[in-house]
């Protein structure tokens, strides 16, 4: 990704404390347009806070966090939530609204923040659905599926708007390798058709090599390491050594 | 003991701005969806709780209503007999429950029913994530989940207080009927001739007030919810307690304000 791209996120020197506990200690980093930007880290230091202070969902303490320009930590809610309008997000857990059919949570956002007809809305769900394969469970309830489909259901879900960025919550947590494929297969395909600009969090290292254009990692609340892919497998810092060597092993074994 | 009793305001006093935070959130996602030219609040959504909360609950309050009528009527009728008062068992029955038991018994009947489901199901959400995501969709996550299920128990609370009055009479005209011998034409005449206007604005101020107050904590106790599944229980049975206590304060302030104002 070149340096010219023009920048969709820009975070300048984010601090966050819940009480005592600080969370992210001056977070900088710079996310441009195409970029598939994965943030690794050790279980919580805080990678899925980040995703909800760039959704606007934790005001920090300090910093600023720019949305194609505009600081997004100062926006009234309507500004702001125009701007979330642009912004896609897909849970850890799909988080998906139990009690709405696959289709009707697709749907929801089209409803609930655009002026299209019931028509527009419905080839919207049929086109989105089709594109994570999951047209045939439109009518189906979240709890009928299971959770790679419900990943790929909340992915749709984040698409219907179609947003700028989509951010990725710990997109193959818990899934099986066939279903972790799919779903880095969909999130490539975004990046490769769609042209949409992700960060993805993730501690799954051959995911994370998979998607990324640029990497980040996450240690205490500052950001180690950032760069290419590349710099990674290079890097001689002792914990990302550490993190990497379980991808390596995995690589071994299967050479 | 002080210290104790310190804990205690600030804790309430924290629920109570955290009320006050709720509904003033929720009034700003509403006018905010009025400036995006957009109903606040889905049609269907607001159905289905109204069906949910006032239909559902139809069943419920009228046995309810209908076995107290019939035990109020009966122990009166038995204490009045004494002083050859039985007559007055009509007028005192109806007056009391259109003023008093109807309200109050509907505001129970829904803090149990309704307010729990209400808690329940929105901690769970909030636990589950949808909430957040709902906030994160920028679709306003209060106007969304919070306003339908308030304005439906709201606008359910006083059609079903009415039900609970005419059932509780219903069942005090059938028990006089049967061991008063008070007939049924007497009974009604004497609920006619005694219930007055002021007895009917009563009982419906007093439903509105305790529809919303039920709304209202059961939304909130949902929605500040934290902990898992242990928290969607604890918060559920406070939400419980808490509407049920509220209802009955209220209804005592509304009752002394109705008197002295309204004699």
């Amino acid at each position: 990704m070149s340096d010219e791209a023009r920048p969709v996120i820009e975070m300048r020197g984010v601090k966050l404390k819940f009480k005592d506990r600080v969370i992210l200690n001056g977070i900088d980093i710079i996310v441009r347009e195409q970029e598939t930007r994965v943030i690794m880290g050790v279980s919580g230091c805080g990678k899925s806070t980040l995703l909800g202070i760039l959704l606007g969902l934790l005001t920090p303490n300090e910093g600023t966090v720019d949305f194609k320009g505009e600081d997004m930590t100062h926006l009234k809610r309507r500004a702001l939530n125009e701007v979330r309008m642009n912004i896609g997000m897909v849970y850890q857990n799909a988080a998906l609204l139990s009690s709405l059919t696959i289709g009707e949570n697709v749907g929801l956002p089209l409803q609930e923040l655009t002026h299209k007809n019931a028509g527009e809305i419905e080839s919207i769900i049929s086109e989105k659905l089709e594109l994570v394969g999951l047209l045939d469970a439109k009518d189906e309830l979240p709890s009928e599926l299971s959770g790679g489909m419900q990943k790929r259901a909340g992915m749709a879900r984040a698409l219907a708007l179609n947003p700028e960025l989509v951010l990725f919550d710990e997109p193959t947590a818990g899934l099986d390798p066939i279903n972790s494929n799919l779903i880095n297969e969909l999130i490539i395909t975004l990046r490769d058709r769609e042209k949409v600009t992700s960060i993805i969090v993730t501690h799954e290292m051959e995911s994370a090599f998979a998607l990324a254009t640029q990497m980040a990692f996450l240690d205490e609340g500052r950001m180690i390491l950032t760069g290419t892919p590349d710099i990674f497998r290079n890097s001689e810092i002792p914990i990302i050594r550490k993190f990497l060597s379980s991808y390596s092993v995995h690589k071994i074994t299967e050479k | 003991m002080i210290a104790r009793l310190g804990k205690l305001a600030i804790a309430f006093l924290e629920e109570l701005s955290g009320l006050v935070w709720m509904l003033r959130e929720t009034g700003s996602e509403v006018t905010e969806s009025f400036e995006r030219r957009k109903a606040p609040l889905s049609r269907d959504q607001f159905f289905f709780q109204c069906n949910r909360a006032g239909v559902g609950s139809i069943l419920m309050v009228v046995l309810l209503s209908l076995f107290i009528g019939l035990t109020m009527a009966l122990l009166t009728g038995y204490q009045l007999e004494i002083f050859g008062l039985v007559t007055l068992v009509p007028a005192v029955v109806s007056v009391s429950f259109t003023r008093e038991m109807g309200p109050l018994f509907t505001g129970i009947v829904l803090a149990a029913r309704i307010g729990a489901a209400y808690t329940a199901e929105l901690g769970a959400m909030t636990a589950g994530g949808e909430v957040d995501a709902l906030e994160g969709m920028g679709i306003g996550a209060l106007r969304y989940l919070v306003t339908p299920r308030i304005l439906a128990i709201f606008c359910l609370t006083p059609c079903l207080s009415v039900i609970a009055v005419v059932s509780g009479i219903c069942g005090a005209a059938f028990i006089s009927d049967l061991l008063l011998h008070i007939s049924y034409g007497y009974f009604y005449d004497q609920v006619m001739t005694n219930l007055l206007v002021k007895d009917l604005m009563s009982g419906m101020v007093k439903s509105l007030l305790f529809g919303g107050i039920i709304g209202v904590i059961a939304c909130y106790k949902g929605i500040s919810m934290s902990g898992g599944a242990v928290g969607v229980g604890n918060a559920t049975t406070q939400s419980v307690v808490a509407s049920i206590c509220t209802v009955i304060a209220f209804d005592s302030i509304c009752n002394i304000i109705m008197i002295t104002f309204f004699p």
